[in-house]
C-alpha cells in the first residue's frame, strides 16, 4: 500500500468517525467540535488532490469563521438533549427509510456509472502545478458570469439578513463615541476662583 | 523508501531549526516585555535571576513545569487539557510558509498568505474552548468577549490582506516581497498605508494585546479565559501568546515592509556598501520593530472599553479597508505606479497631521 492510500485511509477514517460522533454525541458543544474535526479531515483529503486553495479556504471559511459563530451560540444556548430526544422513536421509521434510500441510491450511482474504466483517476500533475492559479484562471475568465451571479445572490442575502433582523428600539439609549473623544477640558471643568478661607478657631 | 526516510528527517530538522530560535525568541519576549515596560515606568524590571535577571524567563519555565496542574470540578476535562494546545499549534503551524530570506522557507506554496490567514484564524479555538471547558463564569464571558472581537477583527485583516495580494498580484508571501524590492519608498506601507496601520492594529485585536485585552481584563473578569489554567496548561497559552505577537510581527514586516529587502536599495551613495545588500539581518530587525510596539503600546494606551472595540472594527476599519481596495484597483486600472500612489497617501496623510497640529496649537 503506497503512503499516499495510508494517508488517505487515515483521514478517511477520522472523517467518518467523527461525522458519527457529531449525530452521536450526547453534549452539543462537542458535537460542534467533531464537527470541526470533520471539516478538517476533509481538508486534509482535498489537500491529497492537490487542490490546496479548496482546503485552505475550506479551513478559512468553516472552520475560522462559521464554526467559531455555531460554538458561540450552541454554548450560550441551554440545550436540553432530552427534549430533543423525546420524538426520537417516533420519527425512527421514517429515518431509517430516508437513510436506506440514500445509501442505496449512492451505492447504485457508485456501482453502476461511477466506475474506475469508465471515470479514470486523473493523473497527477507536476510538482510546480498551483491549483490557486488553474482555479483563479477559469473563474474569472470561463465562469465570470455565474461567478458575478453567486457574488450578487450572496450579498442580496447579506442585505436580506440584515433587514430582517434590523429592530428600531425607540428606548435604546446609546452613546456617540466621536463625541465623547471629543469633548474638551472646558466643556465639562468648571474651576472657580475663590479666596482662602481660614480656619476659625 | 529510504530515500523518503531521509526528506522526511530532513523536513524534521528544518522545523526543528525555526521552532527552536522560535521558542527562544518567545521566552526572551517575555523578559524583555517586562524589562522594557519596567523602564517605561521608571522601574528595574526582573534583576535577580542571573547578571541584569537574563535567566528569568528560565527560571519562570521550571517553576511552571514544577507546579500542579488544577483541574476545576466538573470541568470538561478532556477539552481543559487539549485547549491550550489548540491554542499554541496554529500559531506554530503558520511558520511553515514564512520566508525569511530569499529561497529560505520551509514550503514555498502558492497559497501561502491564505494559508496564513486560516491558521490565524484557528487560535480563536483554544481561547473559546478553555472558556467553555473550564466551567467557571469568568472564563466563559472572557471567552465570548475573545470570540467575537477575533471574529469581527478578522474581516478587516482578511481585507487588508486583499489590498496586499491586489497590489502584488500574487498571494505567495515570498513573491510579495520580492515584488517590492528596490528601496524603502517601494515597500507597500506607502501605496497601502491605511491598510498597513489597519492590519497592524487588527493585528493586536487579534492577538488579545492590550489596549484590546479585554478578553482578559483583570479589572473586571480577573483573567478572563485562563483563569481556571495552572502550572504548564497555562505556560501553554502564555507562549501561545507571544509566538502569534511575533508571527504577527513578522507578517507585517513580509507584507508592508519589505521582509528582508534592505531599505537603501536603489540609492547610488550605498550601491557597493553592506547596507544596500539585503539579508536576513534586515528581516529581523524590522520583525523585532513590530514586536517592541506591541510592548510600547501596551505601556502607553490604557484598555479600550468594549463597545469601542467593537465600533472601531466594524465602524471604522471595514470602511477603510473597502475604501481602499477601491482605490487601489482605480490605481491599477489607471496603470499608476505604486510609488506615485505612496508618496501621495503619506503625504496626505502627512499635511493632514501638520494641519491638525497647526489648528490645535491655534485653538488653545
Amino acid at each position: 500500500m503506497s503512503l499516499e492510500k495510508i494517508i488517505f485511509y487515515l483521514f478517511a477514517t477520522i472523517l467518518v468517525l467523527a461525522a458519527l460522533r457529531v449525530i452521536t454525541s450526547r453534549n452539543p458543544v462537542h458535537s460542534a467540535l467533531y464537527l470541526v474535526l470533520c471539516f478538517f479531515s476533509s481538508a486534509a483529503l482535498w489537500i491529497l488532490l492537490q487542490a490546496e486553495f479548496l482546503a485552505i479556504t475550506l479551513v478559512l471559511v468553516y472552520v475560522g469563521a462559521v464554526m467559531v459563530l455555531f460554538l458561540f451560540v450552541v454554548m450560550m444556548l441551554n440545550i436540553n438533549l432530552d427534549v430533543m430526544r423525546e420524538g426520537f422513536i417516533k420519527y425512527l421509521p421514517i429515518g431509517i427509510t430516508v437513510a436506506l434510500i440514500s445509501v442505496l441510491e449512492m451505492g447504485i450511482v457508485i456501482t453502476g456509472n461511477f466506475t474506475l474504466d469508465k471515470f479514470p483517476a486523473p493523473a497527477r500533475k507536476a510538482v510546480d502545478y498551483s491549483n490557486t492559479e488553474a482555479i483563479g484562471n477559469v473563474l474569472y475568465t470561463e465562469y465570470l458570469f455565474s461567478f458575478e451571479i453567486a457574488a450578487v445572490l450572496l450579498l442580496v442575502a447579506i442585505v436580506a439578513a440584515i433587514a430582517l433582523t434590523m429592530r428600531k428600539r425607540p428606548n435604546t439609549r446609546s452613546q456617540n463615541p466621536s463625541e465623547q473623544v471629543l469633548v474638551k477640558k472646558s466643556d465639562r471643568l468648571h474651576i472657580v476662583k475663590m479666596d482662602a478661607e481660614e480656619k476659625q478657631s | 523508501m529510504l530515500e523518503f526516510i531521509l526528506d522526511l528527517l530532513f523536513v524534521l530538522l528544518k522545523i526543528f531549526a525555526i521552532l527552536l530560535p522560535l521558542l527562544l525568541g518567545v521566552a526572551y519576549l517575555t523578559y524583555a516585555e517586562r524589562k522594557l515596560i519596567g523602564y517605561m515606568q521608571v522601574r528595574l524590571g526582573p534583576n535577580r535571576v542571573g547578571p541584569k535577571g537574563w535567566l528569568q524567563p528560565i527560571a519562570d519555565a521550571l517553576k511552571l513545569m514544577m507546579k500542579e496542574i488544577v483541574i476545576p470540578t466538573n470541568a470538561d476535562k478532556f477539552l481543559f487539557v487539549i485547549a491550550p494546545m489548540l491554542a499554541i499549534a496554529p500559531s506554530l503551524a503558520a511558520w511553515a510558509v514564512v520566508p525569511f530570506d530569499e529561497g529560505l522557507v520551509l514550503s514555498n506554496i502558492d497559497a501561502s498568505l491564505l494559508y496564513v490567514l486560516a491558521m490565524t484564524s484557528l487560535g480563536v479555538y483554544g481561547i473559546i474552548v478553555a472558556g467553555w471547558a473550564s466551567n467557571s463564569k469568568y472564563a466563559f464571558l472572557g471567552a465570548m468577549r475573545s470570540a467575537a472581537q477575533i471574529v469581527s477583527y478578522e474581516i478587516a485583516m482578511g481585507f487588508a490582506l486583499v489590498g496586499v495580494l491586489m497590489a502584488a498580484s500574487s498571494i505567495n508571501l515570498h513573491d510579495i516581497v520580492m515584488q517590492q524590492s528596490g528601496g524603502i519608498w517601494h515597500w507597500y506601507w506607502m501605496p497601502l498605508f491605511p491598510l498597513f496601520l489597519v492590519y497592524f492594529i487588527s493585528g493586536i485585536a487579534e492577538t488579545n494585546r492590550a489596549p484590546f485585552d479585554v478578553a482578559e481584563g483583570e479589572s473586571e473578569i480577573v483573567a478572563g479565559f485562563h483563569i481556571e489554567y495552572s502550572g504548564m496548561t497555562f505556560a501553554v497559552f502564555f507562549l501561545a501568546e507571544y509566538a502569534n505577537i511575533i508571527l504577527i510581527s513578522v507578517l507585517t514586516a513580509l507584507m508592508f515592509m519589505g521582509g528582508w529587502l534592505s531599505p537603501f536599495q536603489g540609492i547610488p551613495w550605498f550601491e557597493d556598501t553592506f547596507l544596500a545588500k539585503s539579508s536576513i539581518i534586515w528581516f529581523l530587525s524590522k520583525a523585532a520593530f513590530f514586536a517592541f510596539c506591541f510592548l510600547w503600546f501596551r505601556a502607553t494606551f490604557p484598555r479600550y472599553r468594549y463597545d469601542q472595540i467593537m465600533r472601531l472594527g466594524w465602524k471604522v476599519f471595514i470602511p477603510i479597508t473597502i475604501i481602499w481596495i477601491l482605490v487601489l484597483g482605480a490605481v491599477i486600472a489607471a496603470r499608476v505606479s505604486y510609488v506615485t500612489l505612496g508618496v501621495w497617501t503619506v503625504g496626505i496623510v502627512a499635511a493632514y497631521l501638520l494641519l491638525n497640529k497647526i489648528a490645535t496649537r491655534a485653538g488653545t
